[in-house]
């Protein structure tokens, strides 16, 4: 479980989940839905938030990690910005799947189950997204400080979509830099011009 | 029973029929057109959303009173998003419409809403029978089927409960409640209803056992944990039409005599969660669920439990452990969790598609339901047809239907004139079935008898291009990764099973390889507690029978007949062919393995090429001069000129 440090949002999570933990009654059945809980509020499981479930239920802490590593759901990296799932089910193994998560993993440079350094790009395999009619299928989401906002499904998909996706999404944010530099320009501008009417006042 | 309530259900279900009935006129009085929309989540994925989008700004942009219905998913998912548009002023039948997107919705409203003319060119059948356009029931996709569990998916809304209960439902919990629970087994006992999870096991024994069993507390589960990659009809019916499980599930409590249920869905499944949740909400609302149900003694209280995907939780006991906060491991039985179940109490846990099977039941009754299907297993089967085949998506067929039938005849055959060469039924737990087997007919016996199983339903067709040891070392990646690890023969004999197999896939595999898996697979058969290390190796033992051809040829000739293995197959380009100047490989290659030789005609690079097959889709048809080829010492070699001459080249090119 190396991770590392927690980040502002992080600890900002961890308070909102020891807050939220106060409702579900102190039983062990509720163990799943309290880490569920967790997981949407951060993102991923932090070890903190492990410890947090154990204390709470009386339970020791390898029990819960044996618990949330036994499942797929549950994560221990925080995700990306842009949280990538690649669909392994039949339908999308059959129609190429494999080739696709191998194109992903080769432009980001990162494994299926890890977070690009700058925490901009998260790749995942997953076993099925039921939509094997429109096999093979990448699903984008995109997470905000952790929370996955929205999501959207790729059909069909190719090597060279991938690389077209990936390319969209930085010139994406290219262009969005590029518009807070002009406005920043633009305030820089206008705040010299209105020294300079200052000044001949 | 203790009947504490002492009104009569039928009266109070009256009151609430009436308020669906009058919701239902004003929607069929209301003269405005009226656009059906299919919402579920592989409609919204194929681009729903946009087109409700569409429709809506196309509705402002030319002053059109029109009303969008959303609905749940027909299982024609080659055809999503699909709309069909109402328009009785226009004197047309209610029209289906394909692949609809965004531009098209929009001229939709234009031509057929405002002008009348209803755009025939694309127009996919009408849905009644007329005498003007062809009716989608002439479609053997169509008047195939058998819509038992489906029958509303596709029609009602499934976030309206007034919509449900305006087509009829809810009116099966009425009938069931005026019987005495033991009536209500008996009924099912006759209809010879069996589990659709996979193992078929008969409905109503399960349900007798429980209503048995010592005890004054009992528990009945919805299975919806669909674990199995390729298979998504519990998904479906959920998200399109959740009232019909409810509905099947108070039946089922009723009977047994539980308060208690639970609905287990995936957590992967977020809208069938959503919606579920919603109509538990709305059934409650209305005193279909809840403390005395219809005014009748009768309490119900349904929970939805998330299950955190994990592929063996789909076993009953596994589940049982995992909604009690326990890693999802299989347990011994008996005791059977009919006896013992979840927190000690008796439990009966049925899938998704056996409840929304128990609504129609109760309703029709069990005659009309053994006509259906064949003599062992009567009733429909729902089968998620993916892979490559040209219509895929759910089909509801009734039982004792041939696979030449299924695959050929309702979902197209195979596209691009390629040949057919296998079906996997039944996902991890099934087998692949060659051609011989076409004409055997869809039941659980027949099909276990073959070696496959029905399994969840999930069946993919595959086209000669798919390699049968490739796709087994496929299913025994996942089951070894699902395998929880409880008995040694599953936990590492899987793992070795699918060692063996990643070596054969590479090229690598050995004299003697095929009889090792045989041993191995039979060894796992045998020494596993549960249905998921039972059934494992089926797919390795059924293409070991069916196709021990393409095993020996990978083994001993280290070759792929089917050119799938990657690690088998090169990919050249044929200098005849390949047409001077035309970059269309160079663009797609995603490593930049793609070179131009000396007369500006192109070669690949075999060190860096990853075989991904993007050259091969990529060069125009005029051309068609990729080739693949199995083994990879057939590529001829092509010479690659030095980097600098390249760019002298270029140079001369631009400066000339």
């Amino acid at each position: 479980m190396e991770q590392g440090l927690l980040t502002p949002e992080d600890e900002e999570s961890l308070r909102q989940i020891a807050s939220k933990i106060e409702s579900y009654e102190k039983d062990r059945k509720n163990l799943i839905p309290i880490l569920q809980m967790m997981q949407e509020t951060a993102g991923y499981l932090p070890k903190e938030a492990i410890k947090m479930a154990a204390g709470y239920l009386g339970v020791a802490e390898c029990e819960v990690y044996g618990v949330a590593t036994f499942y797929n759901q549950f994560r221990f990296h925080p995700p990306g910005k842009h949280h990538i799932k690649v669909c392994m089910g039949t339908a999308c193994a059959v129609k190429g799947g494999g080739i696709i998560l191998e194109n992903f993993e080769r432009k980001l440079n990162i494994h299926a189950g890890e977070t690009t350094p700058d925490r901009e790009f998260s790749l995942e395999r997953v076993a099925c997204v039921g939509c094997c009619a429109l096999a093979p299928v990448a699903v984008f989401g995109e997470t905000n400080r952790g929370h996955l906002d929205q999501e959207t499904v790729h059909g069909h998909m190719t090597p060279s979509a991938v690389e077209g996706l990936l390319d969209g999404i930085a010139i994406e944010k290219q262009m969005k830099e590029r518009v807070l530099k002009r406005m920043e320009m633009e305030k820089q501008i206008e705040e010299r011009v209105g020294n300079v009417d200052e000044s001949d006042g | 029973m203790n009947r504490m309530g002492n009104k009569d259900p039928d009266q109070v279900f009256d009151v609430i029929y009436k308020e669906a009935e009058r919701r239902n006129n004003e929607f069929l009085a209301d003269p405005a057109p009226k656009i059906h929309l299919g919402m579920a989540t592989c409609c919204v994925a194929s681009g729903a959303l946009e087109t409700k989008k569409g429709f809506e700004e196309a509705f402002a942009e030319y002053h059109v009173e029109a009303r969008i219905h959303t609905v749940g998913c027909m299982g024609h998912c080659y055809a999503g998003p699909f709309v069909i548009i109402d328009h009785p002023a226009s004197g047309f039948p209610p029209i289906m419409y394909n692949q609809v997107d965004a531009g098209k919705a929009r001229m939709l409203v234009k031509s057929f809403l405002v002008d009348g003319d209803p755009q025939l060119e694309y127009v996919y059948g009408a849905m009644q029978e007329n005498d003007m356009l062809p009716s989608v029931m002439e479609f053997s996709r169509f008047n195939k089927e058998k819509r038992v569990i489906l029958e509303k998916c596709g029609v009602i809304d499934p976030e309206d409960i007034y919509d449900y209960i305006a087509h009829g439902g809810y009116s099966s919990l009425v009938k069931a409640l005026k019987l005495q629970p033991e009536a209500v087994i008996q009924e099912i006992q006759k209809s010879g209803l069996r589990g659709r999870g996979g193992a078929g096991f008969p409905t109503g024994r399960k349900w007798e056992f429980a209503r048995q069993a010592p005890g004054q507390e009992k528990v009945v589960i919805c299975n919806a944990d669909e674990g199995d990659p390729g298979a998504y009809m519990d998904r479906l019916i959920l998200e399109s039409n959740p009232h019909q499980v409810i509905e099947g599930l108070a039946i089922a409590a009723h009977a047994v005599g539980a308060r208690k249920a639970v609905i287990y869905v995936r957590a992967e499944y977020p809208l069938a969660v959503k919606t579920v949740t919603k109509a538990i909400h709305q059934a409650t609302r209305l005193g279909l669920l809840g403390r005395h149900i219809l005014g009748t003694g009768f309490d119900l209280e349904i929970d939805v439990f998330r299950g955190s995907g994990a592929f063996v939780c789909g076993e009953e006991t596994a589940l049982i452990q995992s909604i009690e906060g326990y890693r999802g491991m299989p347990q011994h039985r008996p005791p059977y969790p009919a006896i013992k179940g979840l927190f000690g109490y008796p439990t009966v846990i049925n899938n998704v598609k056996t409840l929304a099977s128990v609504t129609p039941i109760i309703d029709h009754g069990a005659d009309w339901y053994r006509q259906i299907g064949t003599e062992n297993t009567p009733g429909t089967a729902i089968f998620s047809v993916v892979g490559n085949v040209v219509h895929a998506g759910l089909v509801e067929i009734p039982m004792g239907v041939t696979l030449r039938s299924l695959i050929f005849d309702i979902c197209g055959g195979i596209p691009n004139n390629k040949k057919f060469k296998a079906v996997q039924i039944g996902g991890p737990s099934g087998g692949c079935l060659s051609e011989e087997f076409l004409d055997t007919p869809i039941d659980f016996d027949s099909l276990t008898a073959t070696g496959a199983m029905m399994g969840s339903g999930g069946m993919v067709v595959m086209d000669e291009n798919s390699c049968m040891v490739e796709v087994s070392r496929y299913f025994l990646d996942f089951t070894q990764k699902e395998s929880c690890g409880k008995c040694t023969f599953c936990r590492v004999g899987t793992h070795h099973l699918l060692k063996i197999l990643e070596r054969i896939t590479k090229g690598e595999g050995r004299d003697g390889d095929i009889e090792l898996l045989e041993t191995l697979a039979r060894d796992i058969k045998a020494g596993s507690l549960c249905g998921l290390g039972k059934t494992a190796p089926n797919p390795v033992l059924t293409s070991i029978r069916y196709f021990r051809k393409e095993y020996e040829a990978h083994i001993y000739e280290k070759r792929c007949p089917a050119l799938m293995c990657r690690s088998m197959i090169g990919y050249y380009i044929d200098l005849e062919k390949c047409a001077r100047g035309c970059d269309a490989c160079v663009a797609v290659c995603p490593v930049d393995a793609i070179f131009t030789t000396r007369n500006r005609k192109k070669g690949i690079d075999q060190q860096l090429c990853v075989k991904c097959g993007e050259c091969m889709a990529a060069c125009p048809p005029q051309y068609d001069a990729v080739r693949r080829v199995s083994p990879p010492s057939l590529v001829p070699y092509v010479e690659k000129p030095p980097q600098e001459e390249k760019e002298k080249a270029d140079g001369e090119i631009s400066g000339g």
